[in-house]
C-alpha cells in the first residue's frame, strides 16, 4: 500500500497519525447537545411526535446493528427479525412474571445476545448468500417454536401487561426515554467497539481475509462478537417495539419487514459508516410519514431506492456528503498526514467500496 | 398405514421442492449469485399463469408454454442488466439487489392483487384426481406428475450441462471465468443463459405449486425460498441429485411432522434442516464444497 512507499521516501518524524482529516472535537459536544435536547422533548412536544421518534429510535438502532454486521463484518443477515421477535418475547415473558417491562428491556438485550451464540454456531457454517438465507430460516424456526407456547399467546400473541396504574402521559415519556437511551447506548457502543481492537481486526478482514488470518487476526471470533452484539442490539429494539405497541404478536414481531427496513435504511444512508444509518433513518421516517396512507408503497419505494443506490451510489447518501465535504462525524479509521504540508493528508485505510 | 402414506406424500412433494431448489443451486453454482427473490419470482410465474388463463381462456396446461419461456426471457434480461450490474460491484450488492427485488415484488403483489390466496386450475382432473392403493393411501395424480417433471428437469439439466455446447460453456465459466474468457467465451451471455434456465425451472415450480396448493404474495419467501434453500443445504451444495434427495428428505420430514401435529409441518422440515446444518454441514451428498 501507499503507506509503505511514502514512509520510506520521507523522514518518519514528519508524519502524524490522526483519527480524522479534520478536528472533530466539536462532534462530541454537538452530539451531547442533540441528546440533551432530545431528552427534553417529552416536556415540549406532543405525544404524537414522541411516538414517531420512538419509531425512529427503533429503526435507527436496528439499522446501526445491521450496518455493523454487513458494513463492517461482511455478514449479510436477512434473519435479524429473529432477535427483534425474541427481544419482544423476553419482555413479554418477564412482564408476565411481574417484572416492569422497562426493567426487562436490558435483560431482553442480554438474553438475545446469549441466544445469538448457538445461532452463530449453526449459521457460521455457511458463507455469504447461503449464510443470509440460513439466518432467515433460523428466524422462521424461532417464530414457529415460540408459537407453540400457548402460555405466551401462541400464534395470536397477547397484550403486554405490567403498565397497570401508570399514567398514559408518563408511559409515553418513559417509552421515549427508553428509546433514546437504547439508541445512544447502541451508537456509542458501536463507535467505541469500532475504534478499538475489534474495529482494526474487522478492517483487516475486510481488506484481505487470508492476510488477516495469517497475521493472527481471530477472524471467526471477531465475526461471532459482531453477531452477538447485533443480536443484543436488535433484541433491545424488539423490546422497545413491544413496549411502544403494548402488544406482542408473533407474525408482527418476527416479520422479515424489519430486516428489509434495517437493510434498506443502511444502504440508502451509506453502508460501512456510523453516520449512514442516521441519514437513512431520516429518509425512512420522511418516506414512511408521507406514504403512511398508501399501505405497502413505502416499502416498495424504499426497496427500489435501495436497489438504485446499490447499483449507482454504493456509498449511499453519507458517501456523497463524505466525498464532497470531506467530513466524518464519527471517525473510526486512521489517517496519516504530513505535518508541514497540511493539504496532503494520506489515507492509511483504503476507502470502503 | 398413515405413516406410509405420509412418507409417500413427502417423497412426492420433495420433487416439487427439488424443482424450486435446482434454479437456486444453478445460479449459485454458475455465477455465485444467491437469488433472494427466487421464491417471489415463482409466485410471479404463478400469478402470470392465472392471468394468462383468465384472459385468453387457453387450457390450464398450455399456460406453461406461455409463462415458462416468458420467465426465461425475464431471467436473461434481469441477469444482463441489474444482476450483472450488482455482480460487477460485490457479492453484497447482489444480495441487496435480490433482497430489494424480493421485497418490491412481494409488496407489489400485495398492493395490486391483495393478500388473498389464489389457486390454478382447480376442477381440472389432473389437479383434483387421485388413485388409491389399499384403503388408506391416496396419491394425487398431480404430485406424481410433478415428481416426474422434477426428475425429467434434473436429468435434462444434467445432460445439458455435461453433453451440450452451452452446458460445457456454462461449466467452463463456472470453473474459471477468466480462463473461459481468454478462450473466447462471453461470460455475460453465458450467465444470462444460466439465469434463463433457472428462471424457467422456477416458473415451472411456481405454476405447479399454484396447482398443488395456493399462492399468496408471501408464499414466495416464507415457503418457496426457504424450502428450496433447505433442500439445497440438506442435499449438499452443488450437487443436482443431492438437491432431489434434499427435497425428498425435507418433504418426508414435513409430512411426518404433519402426522404428529398438523401445525408442525413446516417446523419439522426446518428442524431436520438445522440438524443437517449442525451435524453434517457439507450436506447428505457431499462434494466437500462449502462456500
Amino acid at each position: 500500500m501507499s503507506l509503505v512507499t511514502e514512509t520510506t521516501a520521507l523522514p518518519a518524524e514528519r508524519f502524524r497519525v490522526t483519527r480524522s482529516r479534520r478536528n472533530v472535537a466539536w462532534t462530541g459536544v454537538g452530539a451531547l447537545i442533540v441528546v440533551v435536547v432530545l431528552a427534553y422533548f417529552p416536556y415540549i412536544v406532543y405525544s404524537g411526535t414522541t411516538a414517531i421518534l420512538v419509531q425512529a429510535f427503533i429503526v435507527l438502532t436496528m439499522a446501526s446493528m445491521w450496518n455493523l454486521l454487513a458494513g463492517y463484518a461482511g455478514l449479510v443477515s436477512v434473519g435479524q427479525q429473529a432477535f427483534v421477535g425474541l427481544g419482544a418475547y423476553f419482555v413479554l415473558i418477564l412482564a408476565l412474571h411481574g417484572t416492569s417491562p422497562f426493567a426487562a428491556l436490558p435483560v431482553a438485550a442480554i438474553g438475545c445476545g446469549v441466544a445469538a451464540l448457538p445461532m452463530w454456531w449453526l449459521v457460521s457454517r455457511l458463507r455469504s448468500g447461503y449464510f443470509a438465507i440460513a439466518t432467515w430460516v433460523l428466524a422462521a424456526t424461532t417464530m414457529l417454536i415460540i408459537e407453540k407456547f400457548s402460555s405466551i399467546g401462541g400464534g395470536t400473541g397477547m397484550p403486554l401487561p405490567g403498565f397497570a396504574g401508570l399514567d398514559p402521559t408518563l408511559l409515553t415519556a418513559y417509552t421515549y426515554w427508553a428509546g433514546l437511551a437504547v439508541t445512544v447506548v447502541a451508537l456509542v457502543g458501536i463507535y467505541l467497539l469500532l475504534r478499538g481492537r475489534l474495529g482494526l481486526v474487522l478492517t483487516a478482514i475486510r481488506d484481505d481475509e487470508a492476510a488477516a488470518r495469517s497475521s493472527g487476526a481471530r477472524v471467526g471470533l471477531a465475526r461471532m462478537l459482531v453477531f452477538v452484539v447485533a443480536g443484543a442490539g436488535c433484541g433491545a429494539a424488539g423490546a422497545l417495539l413491544a413496549i411502544s405497541q403494548l402488544q406482542v404478536q408473533p407474525g408482527a414481531v418476527f416479520s422479515v419487514q424489519f430486516t428489509a427496513e434495517m437493510a434498506f435504511v443502511t444502504i440508502i444512508g451509506g453502508l460501512g459508516t456510523i453516520e449512514g444509518p442516521i441519514v437513512g433513518t431520516a429518509v425512512y421516517m420522511i418516506l414512511q410519514q408521507t406514504l403512511a396512507s398508501y399501505n405497502a408503497w413505502y416499502l416498495i419505494i424504499l426497496g427500489l431506492v435501495a436497489i438504485v443506490v446499490t447499483l449507482f451510489a454504493r456509498r449511499g447518501l453519507w458517501g456523497l456528503v463524505d466525498t464532497h465535504l470531506n467530513v466524518r462525524l464519527f471517525p473510526v479509521g486512521y489517517y496519516l498526514r504530513l505535518d508541514e504540508e497540511r493539504p496532503r493528508a494520506l489515507r492509511v485505510l483504503p476507502r470502503r467500496g | 398405514m398413515a405413516w406410509v402414506n405420509a412418507i409417500i406424500q413427502g417423497v412426492l412433494v420433495g420433487g416439487l421442492y427439488a424443482l424450486f431448489a435446482c434454479g437456486l443451486s444453478l445460479m449459485f453454482g454458475v455465477m455465485k449469485v444467491v437469488n433472494l427473490a427466487h421464491g417471489d419470482l415463482a409466485v410471479v410465474a404463478g400469478y402470470l399463469a392465472i392471468g394468462v388463463i383468465t384472459v385468453t381462456h387457453i387450457p390450464v396446461l398450455w399456460s406453461f408454454l406461455v409463462v415458462v419461456p416468458l420467465m426465461a426471457v425475464l431471467g436473461y434480461v434481469l441477469q444482463r442488466t441489474i444482476l450483472q450490474g450488482a455482480l460487477d460491484r460485490s457479492v453484497l450488492a447482489t444480495l441487496m439487489v435480490t433482497f430489494g427485488l424480493s421485497v418490491v415484488i412481494e409488496n407489489g403483489l400485495l398492493q395490486f392483487f391483495t393478500a388473498n390466496s389464489r389457486a390454478i386450475g382447480t376442477g381440472l382432473a389432473l389437479v383434483s384426481g387421485s388413485f388409491s392403493i389399499g384403503s388408506q393411501i391416496q396419491i394425487g395424480y398431480l404430485l406424481v406428475v410433478v415428481f416426474a417433471v422434477a426428475v425429467i428437469v434434473l436429468l435434462g439439466l444434467q445432460y445439458f450441462l455435461s453433453a451440450t455446447k452451452y452446458g460445457r460453456l456454462i461449466r467452463a465459466v463456472a470453473d474459471d471465468r477468466e480462463a473461459a474468457q481468454l478462450a473466447g467465451a462471453d461470460y455475460r451471455h453465458v450467465f444470462g443463459i444460466a439465469a434463463a434456465i433457472a428462471f424457467g425451472t422456477v416458473a415451472l415450480g411456481g405454476i405447479a405449486y399454484g396447482m398443488y396448493s395456493q399462492l399468496q404474495p408471501t408464499t414466495g419467501t416464507d415457503t418457496i425460498l426457504l424450502f428450496a434453500f433447505a433442500a439445497v443445504v440438506i442435499g449438499g451444495l452443488g450437487s443436482l441429485w443431492g438437491t432431489l434427495l434434499g427435497g425428498v428428505v425435507l418433504g418426508v420430514a414435513q409430512q411426518i411432522g404433519a402426522q404428529i401435529s398438523i401445525s408442525d409441518e413446516t417446523l419439522a422440515g426446518f428442524i431436520v434442516f438445522l440438524a443437517v446444518l449442525a451435524l453434517r454441514p457439507q450436506g447428505l451428498i457431499s462434494r466437500g464444497a462449502q462456500s
